[in-house]
């Protein structure tokens, strides 16, 4: 499999992403899937700016991805598909019929209505519930922030 | 005479307080830096965050890395705010020339500030 991280991250493309994850994982392709970044061409000029230009960096709306995720795991490159939330997620692991089997829960931060799980993860209740379903679904979801970081289980996680 | 710049430092962890300390330290107290960490915050958060260091002043923003969540927020707050000017690879050097060239518009500002901050970065040792 050429994807090598899925991650829910609410930073998007970020230093842990590109550099935490992508140095040792060997990254050569980093997805961002997120609707809003895939209809702004100035927004994805930033994130471009700030990858390694020998990483391509590929924006894909939901929908786009749905399709497009085959050829990204049939790809000889490795990458990482990455998503702001975990709605997106559960919409791509959804829709993609079994191709998407461990999800990283990689930084979820604090807003109203959410409460505290790990310092980086905060869920509201429709979250913990969608992150259920994705285990329902069959994907194996853990939160770790660093490839030195603990990985917590889903059981854990949602003591 | 148009308002001095300000200078917001916007970088991980407790970095920006660090750099203000120093120059401080070096420079001393009017500096016209404020610090403003990620800690614990999404990309609304950092941007609201930004906002309130800012406070409608002409500004630039020094984040710390290419790439990373302060630089991306600080980028993208440039779109909508024509008086501030955006910066990443933050280092001391830069930051001390900055407080005494206030006085310039903030996409000058920003352009010496790079320059300043390359100049710095040199090899030192071993001496030939």
């Amino acid at each position: 499999m050429s994807v090598e991280l899925f991650r829910v991250d609410d930073r998007l493309i970020h230093g842990q992403v590109v550099v935490g994850w992508g140095q040792p994982l060997g990254i050569a392709f980093i997805v961002l899937v997120d609707d809003e970044v895939r209809g702004s061409d100035w927004e994805q000029e930033l994130y471009r700016m700030g990858v390694s230009p020998e990483v391509e960096v590929v924006f894909a709306s939901v929908a786009e991805a749905l399709g497009a995720l085959p050829g990204w795991q049939a790809s000889e490159r490795r990458g990482i598909v990455l998503t702001g939330d975990i709605a997106g997620m559960l919409q791509l692991a959804r829709g993609t019929n079994g191709a998407v089997k461990k999800v990283n829960i990689g930084g979820i931060h604090y807003r109203e209505g959410r409460r505290e799980h790990l310092r980086y993860v905060y869920l509201s209740d429709e979250e913990v519930q969608s992150l259920r379903s994705l285990a329902d679904a069959g994907v194996e979801v853990s939160a770790q922030d660093v490839p030195t970081g603990t990985r917590v289980g889903l059981e854990e996680l949602l003591r | 005479m148009s308002e001095r710049l300000t200078g917001i430092i916007l970088a991980h962890s407790q970095v920006a307080e660090a750099f203000v300390a120093a120059v401080g330290a070096i420079a001393g107290a009017e500096h016209g830096l404020v610090p403003v960490s990620n800690e614990g915050c999404d990309r609304a958060a950092i941007t609201s965050r930004l906002d309130a260091a800012i406070a409608g002043r002409p500004a630039v923003v020094f984040s710390d890395m290419p790439g990373g969540s302060c630089a991306f927020s600080a980028a993208a707050y440039t779109h909508d705010h024509p008086a501030v000017a955006a910066v990443t690879g933050v280092n001391l050097a830069m930051l001390l020339d900055f407080v005494f060239h206030r006085d310039l518009g903030a996409a000058a500002a920003a352009e010496r500030a790079v320059a300043t901050g390359r100049a710095s970065v040199r090899v030192v040792g071993p001496a030939k």
